[in-house]
């Protein structure tokens, strides 16, 4: 697989952001409108379209035409990498499992 | 011992996670209630977890403080039934979140093999759960990131 470096810098810009992190996480669950993402942040409404002019530059996202309505979509391989959540998720709670096994071996012994 | 299934229904507030253990009842739940024990798994990655109270009893609470690089993370709760072996009924709350607070039911079912412990989290809210996930999302991003940083820089 060939990697564009530039669209890697951009991507990695842009989520280095924790407004534009919660902005992803958002959309991972559905299309918002500009309006809907700027709802839970106190910041201006200019802000919030820089902030998806930065997204959309990455390629992280798009923007439909719906009517009068443009929501913002996440780009389907964007969240195909990042609903990979659920198995960091998975990971952590699997390694805290397996740091309960070996509690468990150690108490086991002295038991014995 | 078996896989971890998680559980996370989509438009509900409820998380549930299954995981069976290779030891008896007993021995898991003891180190889920010794505060000494407890501090031995809890804590994110690595690193242990502080544990200032852990007073499992109907009526007793806990805390605890998770540390990292970002900060510091504290829990608490209060145990509202406690039936030794078998089942412990319990709130959740991140210190982060105040009023957040979750309903958590651990039960310890002995199988053929060995112990299935099945957690259920209720959420006060569907959005308030999805909430925790896409926090969980964010975290995620970040440790990729710093992973790849981790790499970049060891490969560099």
């Amino acid at each position: 697989m060939t990697v564009d470096e530039d669209q890697l810098d951009r991507a990695f810009t842009a989520l280095g952001d924790p407004v534009r992190r919660a902005m992803i996480a958002r959309l991972s669950r559905g299309p918002a409108t500009v309006n809907e993402l700027a709802d839970p942040f106190p910041i201006t409404k200019q802000a919030v379209s820089r902030h998806i002019q930065v997204l959309e530059a990455a390629g992280l996202i798009t923007r439909t035409r719906d009517g009068q309505r443009r929501p913002c979509h996440l780009v389907p391989a964007a969240l195909e990498a990042l609903t990979s959540w659920i198995d960091t998720y998975r990971l952590d709670t699997e390694r805290r499992f397996r740091r309960m096994d070996a509690v468990l071996t150690t108490m086991k012994e002295q038991e014995q | 011992m078996s896989d971890t299934i998680i559980n996370t229904p989509a438009g509900t507030p409820f998380v549930e996670v299954t995981r069976e253990f290779d030891a008896t009842p007993a021995q898991l739940f003891k180190i889920c209630t010794d505060p000494n024990l407890v501090a031995q798994w809890l804590g994110p990655r690595e690193l242990e977890a502080t544990v200032e109270k852990y007073d499992v009893r109907p009526g007793g609470t806990y805390r605890y403080i998770h540390k990292d690089d970002s900060g510091e993370y504290a829990f608490r709760g209060v145990f509202h039934t406690v039936e030794q072996d078998k089942l412990v009924i319990q709130t959740f709350e991140w210190e982060g979140a105040p009023g957040e607070v979750c309903l958590e039911k651990m039960t310890y079912e002995p199988t053929e093999t060995g112990v299935r412990l099945h957690q259920q989290s209720v959420f006060p809210s569907v959005a308030s759960r999805d909430q925790s996930i896409e926090y969980g999302m964010e975290h995620g991003i970040r440790e990729s990131m710093d992973r790849l940083a981790d790499l970049v820089a060891k490969e560099g």
